[in-house]
């Protein structure tokens, strides 16, 4: 455990240590405040709901997430740093998940700032606490899958740049398999219960439920699998090339 | 005790480490040479546990790399080549990290952490950021991280590599001192630093370990080991070659004045003619004695007289060289 901590700390430090965390941080609020007031017109739908900042929040995700996790691993190869952490007295497992977890906690520090949304909605009507609970929920949760897949990608190249494209296209076929064109096009020549199986794999699909208000335990589970699968096979990723 | 076991790496079709097996006691600095690419790196990388093995193994204190890794890393200080550390943090939240890691808390870590940067000379940079460091504060840092738990073993990959010729004395000093009470491997292409520090060389060559012994062992490999040079002055050329070569246990003599620029050929002084000879032993003997005798004898006058020791650079070659050939 202490471990852990002592490698989630640094490498939370490390973000606001570097303009990496303030970019992130502005270019986040900004875009989900300008999508959310500019483009879903949030004042003209004259309802007290979040639904159309929450709409974004995959689409924006998708770059924004492997920006964030891009360096994660693919940093300390190209640095040689790795030799130093795995030559300390510390698991792989205490790593990966010291690693992850501060890259997470810190993508859910700018949801975090997000809240003058709620405040607005507060002030202008009388929306439904237990959906917007439920709905940073899923978006804290869909953020954690879309980081898991970049770290993944970013254990298998020391160059940061492969490994956020590699990281945005994966995250977006993992959003694509449940977005209705998708599902509509593979309904056309496939039967309804593969095509409902594969969107099943998706974010999207998963995602969808929480911004109803419905806390089901399929799609928390569905989440908290996607990582521990992603972060498993990214152990296996860094025990093969870490050396390399 | 550090005990490698017929380690060997292979990448790919390539044996970079091949079938090695030494063992490395406290008390002992062991000088890891090797031309670029011989396997030294990889071998570190394998006692440090951050390469595993394709087979053989080395304990380190007693512990399997293998199947003990953590127990053995905590027991090691290792630095890496060219030092590698987290270059957007300064150098005190780096130590104070790899001090939380090596498992001290509160005042005790802290201590820890002054006291390195007092021994590595870092206060003065402590709140610098690491990337903004010279080489040879970046050395220092990487020193300060491997010395910091005060671990018994010690490996050390180029320790010396891009520090100026003071900062390399001061390296070397501090090994020295460490090494009394530790066991040391470190590694080198600079033969100098061996003779200098290690108490030990072993020389790799295309993985494979091609000689073992002490600097002085591994010099008298030289064929240079045992030679006499000798400065003559006012002595006939033709007379002294013929003549020398007749004393006893003295294989050949050579000319070196001829071989080298006309200048060392002409003294300075009062144009006399300095003649510059070396005479080797037949393998196995000492010949410096039998030479004296016989120049006092002749009532030569001598300008320069020096046994040779060796050289390493010399036997460095042959035995890589070999290998390559191979």
């Amino acid at each position: 455990m202490r471990n852990f901590k002592a490698v989630f700390k640094r490498e939370l430090k490390s973000y606001f240590e570097s303009p990496v965390a303030y970019v992130f941080i502005v270019i986040f609020l900004l875009a989900t405040s300008g999508c959310t007031f500019f483009i879903s017109r949030f004042f003209e739908t004259r309802a007290a709901t979040l639904d159309p900042f929450f709409i974004w929040h995959p689409w924006l995700y998708l770059f924004l997430v492997p920006a964030v996790g891009m360096r994660l691993w693919s940093e300390e190869r190209k640095s040689g740093t790795i030799e130093l952490l795995f030559t300390l007295p510390i698991t792989l497992g205490q790593a990966l998940a010291g690693k992850f977890m501060a890259a997470w906690l810190f993508i859910g520090i700018a949801l975090f700032l997000t809240f003058p949304m709620v405040l607005t909605v507060a002030y202008l009507g009388s929306p439904d606490y237990g959906i917007i609970f439920s709905s940073y929920l899923g978006s804290f949760l869909l953020a954690g899958g879309f980081l898991s897949v970049t770290c993944l990608f970013s254990a298998m190249t020391k160059n940061q740049v492969i490994s956020f494209v590699l990281s945005v296209v994966a995250c977006f076929a993992m959003l694509m398999l449940g977005v209705g064109v998708f599902t509509d096009f593979l309904n056309g020549f496939l039967p309804v219960w593969l095509s409902e199986a594969i969107s099943a794999f998706s974010f999207f699909t998963h995602y969808q439920g929480f911004q109803r208000g419905l806390i089901d335990s399929r799609d928390l589970v569905y989440f908290v699998s996607v990582i521990f699968f992603m972060l498993a096979a990214n152990a296996l990723v860094l025990e093969r090339k870490k050396a390399e | 005790m550090i005990a490698v076991q017929s380690l060997t790496r292979h990448f790919g079709s390539i044996k970079a480490v091949d079938n090695i097996s030494f063992t490395v006691n406290k008390g002992e600095i062991l000088g890891f040479l090797g031309p670029n690419g011989a396997g030294k790196s990889t071998t570190m990388k394998m006692i440090t546990t951050f390469l595993p093995p394709t087979s053989g193994t080395a304990t380190v204190g007693g512990f399997d790399v293998i199947s003990q890794p953590l127990e053995a890393r905590a027991k090691i200080g290792y630095l890496p080549e060219s030092s590698p550390s987290y270059r957007d943090m300064n150098v005190f939240d780096f130590l104070m990290f790899a001090a939380e890691v090596r498992g001290y808390d509160g005042d005790e870590r802290l201590k820890r952490v002054k006291d390195i940067m007092a021994t590595c000379n870092l206060k003065e940079v402590a709140f610098q950021q690491i990337d903004t460091l010279s080489k040879g504060f970046r050395q220092r840092v990487g020193f300060a991280q491997a010395f910091l738990h005060d671990p018994e073993y010690l490996i050390l990959d180029e320790p010396t590599d891009g520090l100026d010729p003071n900062q390399k004395q001061e390296v070397r000093n501090l090994i020295r001192q460490m090494g009394r009470e530790k066991c040391i491997i470190l590694s080198t292409h600079i033969l100098e630093e061996v003779e200098a520090v290690c108490s030990r060389a072993i020389i790799i060559g295309e993985g494979k370990i091609v000689a073992d012994g002490s600097p002085e062992e591994l010099r008298s490999k030289s064929k240079l080991h045992g030679a006499i040079t000798l400065e003559l002055i006012g002595v006939d050329r033709k007379d002294a070659l013929n003549s020398l070569e007749k004393v006893q246990w003295v294989d050949r003599v050579t000319d070196l004045s001829s071989e080298q620029s006309s200048e060392t050929a002409t003294g300075d002084d009062s144009g006399k003619k300095i003649l510059k000879l070396r005479m080797f032993p037949m393998s196995g003997h000492s010949i410096a004695q039998e030479t004296a005798r016989f120049i006092h004898q002749r009532n030569w006058q001598v300008d320069g007289f020096a046994v040779e020791k060796g050289d390493l650079n010399e036997v460095f070659y042959n035995l890589t060289k070999g290998a390559a050939a191979r």
